[in-house]
């Protein structure tokens, strides 16, 4: 493009000359992740350690600056190919089980698990077991009034003021 | 019929006080680290005068590493004064203080340092990569690493000169690697 033409270039065509140029070194500043991490699989493992500076909070949830480098890492490590579960086991070795929301469905923690659920199957073995005894031994019937009895009864009543 | 069932109320609950006795009795603010008697993890910072700090230079020396923050009021300033107590006190006997600033302003870090007058090693740490790595939660935490690059203790609030000198000498006294 020699052209007087080409020298006045039109301002779309210098901005989308720009913008080409910028989306090319793009990738080249960008830190290069030897593979994509999205958001969605940092939120994963995010949400599963806890917030070490908060109260009952996720790392995923926590505005905190330590949760924010916690995410950090986290991409990181995916991006560098470890699988979710390594990198958990990356901060499990650094604060141990603690730092985990979910306690594992294994050894003393497994208790956590298996508790509840044996706490409710005997609560209701429980009740069946008391229903079916409130409903059995109900007390047997008065016995039936006889008609001399009736009788008297009528009397009396009838002989009160 | 036997009235076996009238006991298995109070019998239920004796598992669940024999737990509460046993929970209530723990510190929930005690976390043991898992880092305990495992190799230190080697790391290298920038200090706030520029110059490299790295953990693998310094094998062979009794290394004191505290994780700070200026904002970290009032333990980061009881232990401050210590640490440099310490530091003074035994830098010619093989032992280094080393001090991280986490989670803080790169000024207010510098304000600290000045004020305490602190004059061993300190830098920032700000990604938090080396907090993470030594599975920091709070400050301030201080870990006590022997001579053969292990850390041997993790002490969770202010340091305090007789945790200093104790444990340091502990260390001390432990035969040197290699020698």
């Amino acid at each position: 493009m020699t052209t007087s033409a080409g020298r006045r270039t039109p301002p779309g065509a210098a901005v989308l000359a720009l913008v080409l140029v910028l989306l090319g070194a793009l990738p080249a500043s960008a830190q290069q992740p030897s593979r994509p991490v999205d958001d969605r699989q940092v939120h994963e493992v995010a949400a599963d350690l806890r917030c070490v500076v908060c109260q009952n909070l996720s790392v995923a949830d926590s505005p905190s600056e330590m949760a924010t480098q916690m995410r950090a890492i986290v991409r990181e490590r995916l991006a560098a190919g470890e699988t979710p579960a390594q990198v958990r086991q990356y901060f499990v070795e650094r604060y141990g089980d603690w730092i985990l929301l979910s306690p594992p469905r294994q050894g003393f923690t497994l208790v956590v698990w298996v508790a509840p659920l044996v706490a409710v199957l005997v609560g209701m073995g429980l009740v069946a077991l008391l229903l079916r005894r409130w409903t059995r031994e109900r007390r047997p019937p008065p016995p039936p009034v006889d008609a001399a009895m009736s009788e008297r009864i009528r009397r009396e009543l009838e002989r009160e003021p | 019929m036997t009235r076996w069932w009238r006991w298995l109320l109070p019998l239920a609950a004796v598992p669940v006080l024999a737990l509460l006795a046993y929970g209530f009795r723990l510190d929930p603010r005690d976390i043991p680290s898992p880092l305990v008697g495992r190799p230190a993890a080697p790391f290298t910072l920038t200090s706030f005068d520029g110059a490299p700090v790295t953990l693998e230079a310094l094998r062979g020396k009794v290394v004191v590493l505290n994780f700070w923050a200026s904002w970290c009021y009032p333990a980061c300033y009881e232990e401050a004064p210590v640490l440099e107590q310490g530091w003074r006190a035994y830098r010619d006997r093989g032992v280094v203080v080393l001090g991280v600033d986490i989670q803080d302003k790169e000024e207010a870090g510098r304000k600290f340092i000045r004020d305490f007058g602190l004059t061993f090693p300190n830098a920032p740490d700000p990604t938090g990569r080396v907090s993470v790595d030594y599975g920091v939660y709070g400050v301030p935490e201080t870990f006590f690493i022997d001579r053969q690059g292990r850390i041997r203790v993790k002490h969770v609030s202010a340091v305090t000169e007789p945790v200093f000198r104790e444990t340091v000498e502990t260390l001390l006294a432990e035969p040197a690697p290699g020698g």
